[in-house]
């Protein structure tokens, strides 16, 4: 049994935030291209969106007291993790379809795996989050992972 | 558009380079609707937080990663999945390179598998990842 890890807190995977739908359009799908030096006119003209144009269409809107005095948003899916301090954290993605301007998508997101390793300066914590992206004939367009460490 | 019959292992991809500013800093985190003080409060990154100066968005490392692999793929080339960690952070200021290598390549199903790379000035590779793309 870990030190860290609770059961209480083990608990939580498995747990899902409710499904979020959003529209793709072709004036964020600009922005986003701007943002980023792309230098393709499909993704530059906002025909289609970059592969990585999902974090901002699903970055969560919060209301103000849902914003911590740093800025960061409070993430309810996340339980309180006994070490707060977020290091390096990883990516993942599987590509299934592109989307484009006009498309519905929604997304689900999964609490998947919390765990602890020993860091060479004390006690590191994992935890992983999957997100689920369909299109508005339900078909998968991408898988995403990602993981983060807290110490 | 790369020919898989002349492509070998450990090709280079084209490097390309990035001197991102608080401009397209702000814009990214804009579009994301990200407020982390540490991208546009210099005062708070520095003095409360610690950091050398205000902090890169790590995934818009990320995103520089994609467009190393598609850019190199051509257009009728897809990108099938990519993975990455943030492995050290960036400030502006720095003066940072995308490229990458070729790491495999299957020609039986037309995929290539990719090692790529974001550094910064002094050569540290802040955001290491792997793309497989059809071309």
């Amino acid at each position: 049994m870990s030190d860290l890890l609770s059961a209480d807190l083990l608990s939580n995977i498995g747990k899902s935030s409710p499904p979020r739908t959003e529209v793709v359009t072709r004036r964020d799908i600009r922005k986003y291209a701007i943002a980023t030096d792309q230098r393709l006119r499909k993704y530059l003209d906002g025909d289609e969106a970059p592969p990585l144009y999902h974090l901002a269409l699903f970055w969560d809107v919060v209301e103000s007291d849902q914003l911590m005095p740093d800025g960061v948003k409070i993430d309810a899916l996340l339980p309180e993790f006994p070490l707060k301090k977020a290091m390096a954290g990883g990516l993942k993605v599987d590509y299934h379809q592109p989307y484009y301007a006009g498309d519905v998508l929604t997304s689900t997101r999964t609490l998947t795996a919390i765990y602890e390793k020993k860091g060479s300066q004390g006690p590191l914590i994992f935890y992983e989050v999957v997100m689920d992206i369909h299109n508005q004939n339900g078909e998968k367009v991408l898988t995403e992972k990602t993981t983060q460490i807290l110490r | 558009m790369p020919d898989i019959n002349t492509l070998k292992t450990g090709d280079s991809l084209p490097e390309r380079r990035f001197e991102p500013d608080t401009i397209q800093l702000f814009l990214y985190n804009a579009i994301l609707w990200n407020a982390h003080k540490i991208h546009f409060d210099l005062p708070y990154a520095v003095d409360v937080e610690g950091y050398p100066g205000l902090v890169m968005a790590g995934p818009l490392m990320g995103d520089w990663l994609t467009q190393t692999a598609i850019e190199w793929a051509g257009e009728a080339g897809q990108l099938l999945s990519i993975e990455y960690s943030n492995r050290q952070a960036s400030y502006i200021g720095d003066v940072l390179t995308s490229g990458g290598t070729i790491k495999s390549i299957n020609t039986s199903d037309g995929t290539i598998e990719l090692d790529i790379f974001v550094k910064n000035q002094l050569g540290d590779v802040l955001t290491p990842g792997v793309a497989i793309v059809r071309i």
